[in-house]
């Protein structure tokens, strides 16, 4: 007797609905494994986007706020700066189009900013992690034509006042922009204008 | 004279074992009467000794451990302790760091022996795929343990590489998060980099080393003339063209062995840094999320990947170059695990495939080489022409060899192995 009165049928529902729950069961066991990875609430706090008044920083001025143990400069342009900025001999910059993608989607053109007179910029020179200096003056560093900007003492790179690279120093790309949004009188630094 | 009572009393104990666990006949069917063909020459050594380095990674691997804190505070420091305070630390950070070197050295060798004679071919598939998988995971585990040490190109290294997966569409970024636990490359990536590297891939690797061995000893090894020594036996039903594999082989491996550890020993004492391809001259510098080093570059055995990576610089059916690299790169290892499908030919080993077979091993060969040594270039325009090309081979080779394998003229196979 091969099946002894055996109801396959119902044998393969059994089979098939034990695993079923089986495979179920295991995707839910695998949730906390995989949840595990992500950043812990001690590393989220450390991570968290920092907020700064904005409302005191005079034109031409710059502060420096610190987000996630970086520099982040916020930089107040005078219409003044941002003509020469604007008007900047682009042959003379590496990405003056910032092809190279080291900012959020929203921010575009010569300022990299989503106001013109608000320039966010992380304030790490992308060569070997120095802080560069800030000369906004025209004349301030010893090249031609200075636009305002920063260099960068430790090997001698330009960027101007959006953060753009020029051509033949050693930093191989623009300053990174952070994502940052406003909320009023303040600017949080480290959130998507999206996430508002 | 052998005391018979002795003998016998040792009889008395297989027995009882055998009886228990089939120790006998388990040494019998994997050793004492396991027979490989008889005309295995220089490129069978590196199985073996592929085991060797790895009972060497995990022995020297659990040692270091007993020293080693895997937190970014003390993980410099304390790999400075094992080397300079630790008795013999250094010895055995050193025969770690070489046994990673060598490891992937003899891979590579294994892996062309397997190109060279078609030991991927029916009925060995599945060995290669697990071989593939091992190798696979072979790479995780070297990758994240270079960044245990946390110097400078442990963390930039890691930087770039876990980068990559943010050239993934969509999921890209929160890819990236997740598989750091962080923000940036921090001590809680180090954590589970450290647990993945002792605890979880040996383990992989382990169990993929055991299927390796038991699917090559179901089908029995292939041979440099490719042949079924299976298909001529005696009256007793030995393969003809078999040897046992102890005490034969074990023996002939045993002379590998001692070539294989001078040379280990002579890198361990003399150039245990390997000029900088080994262990590069940034890591000892302690890890710095502020300071990009100059120029990174991977460790040795990465660099043919990493030059395929960097040779994308253009974007193609509206993927953008840093996706397109990742797809070739990724593309570059997936290949290998197809390769059984490819291989078209009516015979297995290079002896007796068409001379298209023989260009196409050759110029792929050159081209890995070429791609590894670019690898740890920087970049420049003529540099990077020179790596399209290589890539344009290494892919030529795979997806061209179901065309050139069949097209062309094989050599008749001789019945009997020769040699």
């Amino acid at each position: 007797m091969a099946d002894n009165g055996v109801n396959k049928g119902r044998r393969r529902f059994l089979v098939g609905a034990t695993s079923v729950v089986g495979a179920v069961g295991a995707v839910g066991v695998a949730v906390p494994f995989v949840a595990s990875w992500q950043p812990s609430a001690k590393a989220r706090a450390a991570g968290a986007p920092v907020r700064a008044d904005i409302s005191k920083l005079e034109a031409g001025q710059r502060m420096t706020v610190e987000w996630r143990g970086r520099p982040v400069w916020v930089i107040n342009r005078t219409e003044e700066m941002i003509e020469r900025t604007r008007e900047f001999d682009a042959s003379r910059l590496a990405d003056p189009d910032s092809e190279e993608l080291h900012q959020p989607t929203y921010v575009s053109g010569p300022l990299r900013s989503v106001r013109p007179e608000i320039g966010v910029l992380i304030g790490i020179c992308t060569h070997l992690g120095c802080s560069p200096l800030y000369r906004p003056e025209p004349d301030a560093v010893d090249i031609e034509n200075w636009p305002g900007g920063f260099f960068c003492p430790c090997h001698g790179s330009y960027f101007d006042l959006a953060g753009r690279v020029f051509t033949n120093v050693p930093a191989p790309t623009n300053l990174v922009v952070p994502p940052y949004r406003f909320e009023g009188d303040d600017i949080i630094v480290g959130e998507d204008e999206e996430a508002a | 004279m052998a005391n018979p009572n002795k003998a016998k009393a040792e009889r008395g104990v297989m027995r009882w074992i055998d009886d228990r666990f089939p120790a006998t006949s388990m040494w019998q069917d994997h050793m004492a009467k396991y027979y490989a063909p008889r005309n295995f020459n220089f490129w069978y050594f590196f199985g073996s000794l592929a085991l060797l380095v790895l009972v060497n990674q995990i022995l020297t691997g659990v040692w270091l451990t007993m020293s080693y804190n895997p937190s970014a505070e003390e993980a410099f420091a304390s790999v400075e302790y094992i080397m300079r305070d630790v008795e013999y630390g250094w010895l055995i950070r050193y025969m770690h760091s070489t046994g990673a070197t060598a490891f992937f050295a003899v891979v590579y060798l294994h892996m062309f022996r397997g190109l060279l004679y078609g030991s991927y071919k029916a009925p060995r598939e599945l060995i290669w795929i697990f071989g593939m998988m091992i190798y696979l995971a072979l790479m995780a585990e070297a990758f994240m343990g270079y960044l245990l040490p946390w110097g400078q190109m442990s963390y930039w290294g890691a930087q770039v590489i876990i980068s990559l997966f943010s050239a993934i569409p969509v999921i890209g970024p929160d890819l990236t998060q997740w598989i750091r636990g962080d923000f940036l490359i921090s001590g809680i990536t180090l954590n589970r980099f450290f647990a993945l590297h002792v605890v979880a891939l040996p383990i992989v690797i382990l169990a993929l080393v055991v299927l390796h061995i038991i699917a090559l000893h179901e089908v029995g090894s292939n041979n440099p003339d490719g042949i079924d020594i299976k298909a001529k036996k005696d009256e007793t039903g030995k393969p003809l063209d078999g040897i046992p594999f102890h005490p034969y082989y074990t023996v002939k491996d045993l002379v590998g062995v001692a070539v294989f550890l001078f040379v280990f020993c002579v890198v361990i004492f003399y150039f245990p840094e390997g000029g900088g391809y080994f262990i590069e001259k940034p890591n000892f510098e302690p890890a710095n999320p502020m300071v990009t080093p100059d120029h990174i570059a991977p460790v040795w055995y990465f660099t043919p990947f990493y030059a395929i990576l960097r040779a994308i610089n253009f974007s193609l059916f509206g993927l953008d170059a840093k996706f397109l690299g990742v797809l070739f790169m990724g593309g570059a290892i997936a290949v290998l695990f197809v390769l059984p499908w490819l291989d078209r030919s009516p015979v297995r080993s290079m002896r007796y495939k068409g001379w298209m077979s023989k260009v196409m091993l050759t110029l792929f060969a050159i081209s890995f080489v070429i791609l590894g040594v670019l690898g740890v270039l920087p970049t420049t325009g003529g540099r990077t022409l020179l790596a399209q090309v290589c890539t344009a081979i290494y892919f030529a080779f795979f997806l061209l060899m179901p065309f050139y394998t069949r097209l062309e003229k094989t050599k008749p196979v001789p019945e009997r192995v020769t040699g």
